[in-house]
């Protein structure tokens, strides 16, 4: 049985945050297994799917990406409150990865690209009402949220990711082999 | 005409893209605005680094054409060594990206854009996907999946891996194709064939459904820029000259890659965190200095295909799509993305029967020579550019990264704006409608910038506003949560 209640399909959600999209590629490289795992789950939110707003009574929820911004923020704080179970999807959500590299430098600095003619740049520039402000630094999904289990790779193969979706939809603990914990 | 724009903050955008349209006082459109709300800031962070990590760091700019990138990087390294690749190495860079280009217009057809095409724009959101595509057209789905596979698996075969290879390095590559791997990807290409031209045979269905509705989606003319083939002017992804035509077909520019500062300048707006690339000398004409890029773009300006069933297609192609001149709807990003495909497809298979694609020397060695390399490729959605400076070590002093989506940018605009003005009188519209403007902008797969993607993903929330700011028809299309809690970033950190 579900969160939902019902015994249908396993609620199943994939969100991305701060990443390349590289790990849902990774995760579209299940290929056929996707059709197998349509089976099993319900994609109730993900960027392959229409649904706009991340819903409730999810079961499972493998986020890629780091947390960069305020927008993802409040996304990482109501995935946490509507799913089961979380998990860190790949190098940046573990990590913060490639993503986190902007800390070793002042948000200003990172921004220097916006600027108008009158010199006004980055913070001074934006319009934070139509764009997210990022966050002063980059930070891996477990210092904002609790995580319940991390699938680490940069990003993770497929056969890694199967390994890990197929524990879940069976309700088991992903234990991933040795050689399947490796970073990059 | 002046009117106030509200749009609550960081709240009411979630999701990396958005898109808010302005109405006059009639209810009409007045204006519409795409807002890519991500950013990550490798033009940055990668000051500091040295060119040879550029091409593993510059490939995490996207997980779809991370080839493209990791390419352009290892390209712009040559010029700073200075050396010309052997040609093995060339060939096996040609090769990996134009199998990157087949996964990637193979997700953005079928993964992405085959729900609408096929299922109908209005058709039941929450099965307007690849899951519903599966169960309503299994066959096409399937093929989708098998097209896709078939790209990242010879990318993996030539490369190492289908994501983030660690391969494209300054010189050349790290290692030379076994002639075993050359016969697997043999193999793989009668499949591709299949696929793609049976896609192809769809596209009558999918103009028959959407004959009244072609024109508003981003049907107007402007540049179109990308790479042509120096001498015979054919398709090309991986060197030539840089070639803008006007929507009237005439060569307007030609130029080599590296120059494309002396073209094309980018300008920033407060209100998206991607910058709006333009033509230089039309910087001042009404559109802005639009150009579109991408495979409607090389499609344009090209003078042949250069391989035999592409041409029959690209011939079709202006015929049908163009009255035989330049094809100016955004709509037809799709059937070019098929015709590129099969283009790809043929040019791998000529590749493999090279005498030189089996060389074991595939890396040119040598010291920093230049101070300054541009690196650039046609990536799937079009033609991009890695320009760096690096000091007496190699280490990179400043870089510019024109990455294809922003070159769209302009025209995605201006292809929403079209779309909401056709379909929204009097301040009223459909969830239907909400997402023909969202095609709008999946016609041009934009890859956006560094995370952004338009996906279905994108969390598009559509405001309608008065002129006084007030929201008037709030139909997104699911009931609309602010996040729990408004904590500043650092109470978190
Ligand atoms: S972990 Fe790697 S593949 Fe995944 S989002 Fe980050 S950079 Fe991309």
């Amino acid at each position: 049985m579900n969160k939902a209640g019902t015994t249908d399909r396993i609620r199943f959600a994939t969100v991305w945050l701060g990443g390349c999209s590289g790990c849902h590629m990774s995760f579209l490289d299940l290929d056929e297994r996707l059709v197998e795992l349509a089976e099993a789950a319900e994609l109730v939110f993900s960027p392959f799917v229409d649904t706009k707003e991340f819903p409730e009574g999810v079961d499972v929820t493998l986020v890629e990406g780091a947390v960069t911004n305020r927008a993802n923020l409040a996304m990482a704080e109501r995935v946490r409150e509507r799913s089961r179970i979380v998990v860190s999807l790949g190098d940046c959500a573990v990590t913060g990865n490639v993503t986190s590299l902007r800390n070793l430098f002042p948000v200003e600095a990172v921004l220097a690209p916006f600027r108008a003619e009158d010199g006004r740049s980055g913070k001074a520039f934006l319009d934070y009402t139509s764009i997210p402000e990022l966050l002063p630094r980059a930070l891996p999904l477990h210092q904002v949220i609790p995580v319940d289990g991390y699938v680490p790779g940069c990003p993770p193969d497929a056969d890694r990711i199967w390994e890990a979706v197929r524990a879940l939809l069976r309700g088991e603990p992903v234990a991933l082999a040795e050689s399947m914990r490796t970073f990059g | 005409m002046s009117r106030t724009i509200t749009i609550d903050p960081v709240t009411r955008i979630e999701g990396h893209a958005t898109i808010t349209i302005r109405l006059d006082d009639a209810g009409d459109v007045a204006d519409a605005r795409f807002h890519v709300t991500e950013f990550r800031g490798f033009e940055q962070f990668c000051v500091g680094r040295s060119i040879w990590e550029m091409p593993g760091i510059t490939a995490r700019i996207c997980g779809i054409c991370p080839v493209s990138h990791s390419i352009s990087a290892a390209r712009a390294g040559d010029a700073i060594l200075g050396v010309s690749i052997p040609p093995a190495a060339a060939l096996l860079r040609r090769i990996a990206n134009l199998a990157s280009l087949i996964q990637s217009h193979a997700l953005s057809f079928f993964h992405l854009s085959a729900a609408d095409l096929l299922m109908g724009m209005a058709g039941e959101p929450s099965r307007r996907n690849l899951m519903g595509l599966l169960s309503s057209r299994p066959e096409v789905a399937r093929g989708g999946i098998r097209l896709r596979q078939i790209g990242q698996r010879i990318v993996s075969l030539v490369a190492g891996e289908s994501i983030h290879p660690s391969w494209a390095v300054p010189g050349g590559v790290r290692e030379p194709l076994s002639a075993a791997h050359r016969e697997q990807i043999a193999l793989l290409l009668p499949d591709g064939f299949a696929i793609v031209r049976s896609a192809l045979g769809l596209l009558e269905e999918i103009y028959d459904r959407h004959g009244a509705e072609i024109s508003a989606f981003g049907d107007f003319p402007s540049l179109f820029a990308g790479l042509v083939s120096e001498v015979e002017g054919e398709l090309e992804y991986y060197d030539g000259v840089l070639r803008f035509v006007d929507a009237g077909g005439t060569v307007v520019e030609e130029l080599p890659p590296a120059h494309y500062d002396l073209a094309i300048d980018e300008r920033a707006e407060p209100w998206s965190y991607m910058l709006f690339p333009y033509y230089r000398s039309r910087v001042g004409e009404a559109d802005g200095g639009m150009f579109r890029v991408g495979p409607l773009a090389r499609l344009n300006i090209c003078d042949a295909a250069g391989t035999p069933e592409a041409e029959r297609e690209l011939v079709r192609f202006r015929d049908l799509r163009g009255q035989g001149r330049t094809v100016t709807g955004s709509f037809h990003y799709h059937h070019a993305r098929l015709i590129e495909i099969l283009h790809a497809l043929e040019r791998i298979g000529e590749m493999l029967d090279d005498p030189e694609l089996l060389d074991r020397h595939v890396r040119s060695d040598a010291g920093i020579n230049q101070e300054r390399g541009v690196g650039f490729c046609e990536a799937p959605r079009g033609v991009l550019f890695h320009d760096y400076e690096v000091d007496a070590d190699g280490v990179v002093r400043r870089l510019n990264l024109l990455i294809a989506t922003g070159q769209n940018n302009l025209a995605m605009n201006r292809t929403i704006r079209q779309i909401a003005g056709t379909f929204i009188r009097g301040g009223k519209f459909s969830e239907g409608i909400l997402n023909r403007i969202e095609h709008g902008i999946r016609c041009y797969d934009p890859c956006l910038s560094c995370a952004t993607h338009a996906y279905g993903r994108m969390p598009l929330r559509v405001l309608l506003l008065a002129p006084d700011g007030t929201v008037l028809d709030e139909a997104a299309r699911s009931p609309l949560t602010r996040p729990s809690a408004t904590l500043s970033p650092g109470e978190r950190v």
